[in-house]
């Protein structure tokens, strides 16, 4: 899937959530939407992003969301 | 002309109050007793006792009028013969409806009529029922002394015979020859429909019925909704049908298949032949009104392009090739299993229909998460109103409109944003039209003019004319005057709202950057008429909004809602009755597809896939383990298929290549799979793109339910068979029990049985329940046994409501000097969605292409002059379309309908989509509009490919 769409959905969801002034609760809110909503080739898509380049493309909250996510998945691996 | 068998009460039913009881009244007629509220004529009095007082101007859906002088009584203790429509009982009346005189008065009025009136064999010759001649035969009247031809050597008058007939409407004619000017017709067209199309002109023996400015009624403001032709007590207005096929035997009642209105019809028949439909008056949607496409573009039911053998074929370039049933079904199966097996279990999925049943769309997607394994399923309202569904979820805590229709008769002010009921709801906009002319107020907030900004007997008292894509911001500044000028209802938030959610929302709007004056350079809309239309709803006793797919279809969509939402809760304006936040749904089953768990997300009733508690009651009752992560989306199912993780689609009853945004997008991600299912009536855009095909069924031809934007369950009954073969649900069926995953339903009250055991707001929902009530509106539990026309009453679903924060974020899509224009999108009232049904009808004489919409402003800069053909290129793509020229559009912005496949709308549409639920922004794409003289390339290319795609290679061609 191709990764420029995946990450400009991610900063959509994060704008809605750029309001947040604490930022942890703004990424924990950008992570339970992308998983409870998006099918898992798509989260592993933008996880293995995250992992190989370090998500210069994620704005704000949705890099800290995104890691957040990648850890979880690297702990249950 | 009434249905078939409807009994005219002559008047309509007092109308109950608001609080309190109203007082009944018992009189006597005829030696009968009978108690009725006060206020009821005497006509309707009688025939509450059976007794059906003569009656040619009067009918149960219009005022009474007083013309005919037909249905004269004597009151004991009262002088004169005074009309029972327009005198009302008084306590301990004593009424006689026959007597010798009475039927002297009558008898004459009856000769009068007859005189200037068609004989019963010319005026009945189609079996057509004319009430004038049965008034006659009740009354024994068969010959008039004021005979045609002159009478004891007394020279014949005037009469109005032999004069033209009107044909020019393609569904019914208008013969003034059979015309006793009783006004039905006229008071039909202003009190039911509300266009006021109709008058009488002339005076005394000139006058007659006239449609606008002596106009033929095609020409004319003739909205051709049918209403007048139900009202006409002769056969003066007459269906073509009925006169071409004759007056049918049984009527039927079913739901109607077009808007989320969800009329309530009566299928008349003559065996399997449909002679005409017409609306129920004991329908709860729509009492008895209905619209052009729903009472008279039925046709499409029968055209000549409906497919009904399956066909399948290898390469979507190869001619389709017809077979049967089995080796359709047997080949999808094998072709998925292959699939499966080679690309993975989450290779596959299925799209649910809006425009097929609860039962059939529920059958869908568990054939997608039981046999094929995987939860990748979605559904049409992916593309119009899932935000509503996140947003309401969020907010009050249910995915749904939280009235009934009815309650807008007690609004006081109505907020109508980003819809256009007049075209996409015409029979709920008659409705919103009655309240209106009652005295209610009207705020509309639309980047177009609409009808309903100003329109006969109505004007708004606002429109918030503002630029597309600016919803938000617009909402915004409106909550900034509710809160900083002391509109919110204080009590009202305490008692039911989350304190610290209001607290973050009421700094968040209250900041001066939200401010109206702030918000204009954004909007466009003058700060003053965003305060005073702010005024007007935030101090309205009943504050009611209404949206549609302006709202929805945006980036910021979900957003919206939720603004939608926070207005509504500061101030009081939901949990009763005149109040609230309606989506009016744009398809008939766009609520129900969603209620019946076709989002990849959730299953019935709005439920996480990951609860493990719920998951594990599906997978109790259909004896498999489900998946617990959500699948794919239908914009992602593109993109999965572009990638190649995605291969195979089973599409019943939607025809996203069409309709969805991007065309150019959609058909490379169709190209890409190796197996895609088409279920429809007609080779549609998507089946371009098909392996396999399974003939549709027609609402006429099968069994199930509609649940409309009211979230009411309305039953679809068969009329006729299946042309098919099999009704929707029994392919999938058979497709289900080809993949391994056994279904052995015989009916679809088993399909709605199974639902309302597992879904929490349906379990007291069954066909028996349907039957006995007509409709009912989720929920339906042991709570309300009976349904729920009012939501949120007392607390809302969610316990307390919840404010969200909606700060104002511009689309990514922008114009810039090379495009400098923004497209919006929309419907209009003679078709319907892609068109696939209304283009297949005479519906197509108001409106045969799409055009696009222009400022003269825009239209003069560019040399553009009406009726040119016009290139419209956007980021994505380019289409042409023929231009109108009109100042119902702002200046910067063009705006066309989609209902033609080959206007390419979609080709222009990008993919930007809501940052919730990724429905498309089709409401915004910059565009800019030059002159042309030949289509663009896609049109070209759409010729060629339609001419190479849809042949289909018959048996009969193969032998010759």
């Amino acid at each position: 899937m191709h990764i420029d769409y995946l990450v400009r959905m991610a900063n959509d969801i994060g704008a809605f959530f750029a309001n947040e002034e604490d930022k942890k609760v703004a990424a924990a809110s950008i992570r339970q939407h992308i998983h409870r909503y998006w099918d898992p080739r798509m989260r592993s898509r933008i996880i293995a992003y995250y992992n190989e380049t370090g998500g210069g493309e994620l704005e704000g909250p949705v890099r800290a969301a995104i890691q957040q996510l990648a850890e979880e998945t690297a702990a249950k691996a | 002309m009434h249905a078939l068998d409807f009994i005219d009460p002559g008047t309509p039913a007092v109308p109950e109050p608001a609080a309190g009881a109203v007082k009944q009244v018992t009189v006597e007629i005829d030696g009968f007793s009978v108690t009725v509220p006060d206020g009821t004529s005497i006509m309707r009095a009688a025939s509450q006792l059976g007794n059906q007082i003569p009656k040619l101007c009067a009918t149960s859906s219009l005022k009474a009028f007083g013309s005919c002088r037909l249905c004269l009584v004597e009151i004991e203790g009262r002088k004169g013969y005074p009309a029972s429509c327009t005198t009302t009982v008084a306590d301990g009346m004593k009424i006689r409806t026959q007597s010798e005189k009475l039927g002297q008065l009558r008898g004459n009025v009856l000769e009068l009529y007859l005189s200037d009136h068609p004989s019963e064999a010319e005026c009945c010759s189609s079996n057509n029922r004319c009430e004038l001649h049965e008034m006659a035969a009740a009354a024994g009247v068969s010959e008039s002394r004021y005979s045609l031809s002159g009478v004891d050597g007394i020279a014949a008058g005037r009469t109005h015979q032999h004069s033209s007939k009107d044909e020019s409407n393609p569904y019914f004619v208008f013969n003034q020859d059979a015309c006793i000017v009783c006004s039905r017709c006229v008071r039909a067209c202003d009190e039911v429909q509300g266009t006021f199309a109709l008058t009488i002109e002339g005076r005394g023996f000139d006058s007659k019925v006239s449609a606008s400015q002596a106009e033929s009624f095609l020409d004319s403001e003739c909205v051709s909704c049918g209403a007048c032709v139900e009202a006409c007590p002769t056969t003066a207005l007459t269906e073509k049908s009925v006169l071409s096929l004759g007056k049918a035997e049984q009527a039927i009642a079913t739901t109607c298949a077009y808007c989320g209105v969800g009329c309530t019809f009566k299928a008349e028949m003559k065996g399997e032949q449909v002679i005409r439909m017409v609306p129920y008056r004991e329908g709860h949607a729509n009492h008895g009104h209905a619209c052009v496409k729903g009472r008279f573009a039925y046709g499409y039911a029968t055209h000549a392009d409906r497919i009904t053998k399956p066909m399948i074929r290898s390469k979507i370039t190869d001619p389709w090739r017809e077979v049967s049933w089995d080796e359709a079904i047997n080949y999808a199966a094998a072709e998925f299993k292959r699939i499966q097996a080679k690309y993975g279990r989450d290779s596959v999925g299925g799209i649910t229909s809006s425009r097929c049943t609860n039962e059939e769309t529920f059958l869908v997607q568990k054939l997608v998460r039981a046999a094929f394994g995987n939860n990748n399923v979605d559904t049409c309202a992916r593309v119009c109103h899932s935000p509503t569904g996140y947003g309401l979820k969020n907010t009050i805590g249910e995915s749904a409109g939280t009235q009934e229709f009815d309650s807008v008769m007690q609004a006081d002010v109505i907020m109508l944003i980003g819809a256009n009921p007049t075209e996409g709801h015409p029979v709920f906009a008659s409705q919103m039209k009655r309240r209106l002319r009652q005295g209610a107020k009207l705020i509309v907030i639309d980047p177009r003019q609409i009808k309903l900004v100003r329109t006969p007997h109505i004007e708004a008292d606002y429109h918030l004319q503002l630029r597309p894509g600016t919803n938000v911001a617009l909402m915004n500044s409106i909550a900034h005057v509710i809160v900083t000028e002391g509109l919110a209802h204080d009590e009202y938030i305490t008692d039911r709202c989350e304190a610290q959610s209001w607290e973050k929302w009421q700094a968040f709007v209250s900041d001066p950057k939200n401010s109206p004056e702030a918000m204009e350079a954004i909007t466009g809309v003058p700060a003053m008429a965003v305060r005073a239309a702010a005024r007007l709803y935030g101090s309205a006793p009943n504050g009611a909004i209404y949206y549609g797919l302006g709202v929805t279809e945006h980036s910021q969509g979900t957003t919206m809602v939720m603004a939608i939402a926070n207005l509504a809760m500061a101030t009081g304006n939901l949990g009763r009755v005149g109040v609230g936040v309606n989506p009016l749904r744009g398809q008939n089953n766009v609520q129900g597809s969603c209620d019946m768990g076709s989002f990849p997300h959730e299953f019935s009733g709005y439920r996480h896939v990951s609860d493990d508690a719920v998951r594990a009651t599906f997978e109790s009752e259909w004896g498999v383990e489900l998946d617990s992560e959500p699948g794919l989306r239908i914009p992602n199912m593109f993109e999965a298929a572009l990638d190649g993780s995605f291969r195979a689609l089973y599409i019943q009853g939607e025809d996203i290549a069409q309709s969805d945004p991007n065309t150019n997008h959609v058909t490379a991600a169709l190209t890409a799979m190796e197996c895609v299912v088409v279920q429809d009536l007609f080779l549609n855009e998507s089946a371009k793109f098909a392996h396999v095909f399974f003939p549709g069924s027609s609402f006429l031809e099968k069994n199930g339910t509609f649940t409309n934007a009211e979230r009411r369950i309305g039953r679809v009954r068969k009329v006729m068979q299946p042309l098919g073969g099999l009704e929707d649900w029994e392919a999938t069926v058979r497709f289900s029990n080809a993949l391994g995953y056994p279904m052995s339903y015989t009916h679809p009250s088993q399909i709605m049985d199974e639902i309302a055991a597992l879904t929490p707001t349906f379990t007291g929902v069954s066909y028996e329940k349907l039957d006995k009530l007509g409709s009912i509106q989720w929920p339906c539990n042991e709570a309300a046994p009976d349904g729920t026309p009012t939501m949120h009453i007392g607390q809302f679903v969610r316990g307390k409501g919840k404010f969200f924060v909606t700060d104002y974020v511009p689309t990514r899509e922008k114009t810039t000097s090379r495009f400098p224009l923004l497209l919006t999108t929309g419907r209009i009232l003679t078709q319907y969605n892609v068109g696939a049904q209304t283009r297949r009808t005479l519906n197509v004489v108001w409106h045969d292409e799409d055009r696009l919409e222009i400022h003269p402003h825009d239209a003069d800069v560019r040399g553009i002059l009406e009726g040119d053909w016009v290139g419209i290129a956007s980021r994505a793509g380019e289409t042409v379309l023929r231009a109108q020229v009109t100042d119902r559009v702002q200046p910067g912005v063009v705006y066309t309908t989609f209902h033609f496949p080959e206007s390419g709308a979609n080709v222009v549409t990008t993919d930007n989509s809501d940052w919730a639920t990724n429905c498309p922004e089709y409401k915004v794409t910059a565009v800019q509009v030059v002159k042309v003289n030949q289509p663009s390339e896609w049109q070209k290319r759409y010729h060629e490919l339609t001419e190479r795609n849809t042949r289909i290679r018959r048996d009969a061609d193969v032998h010759v």
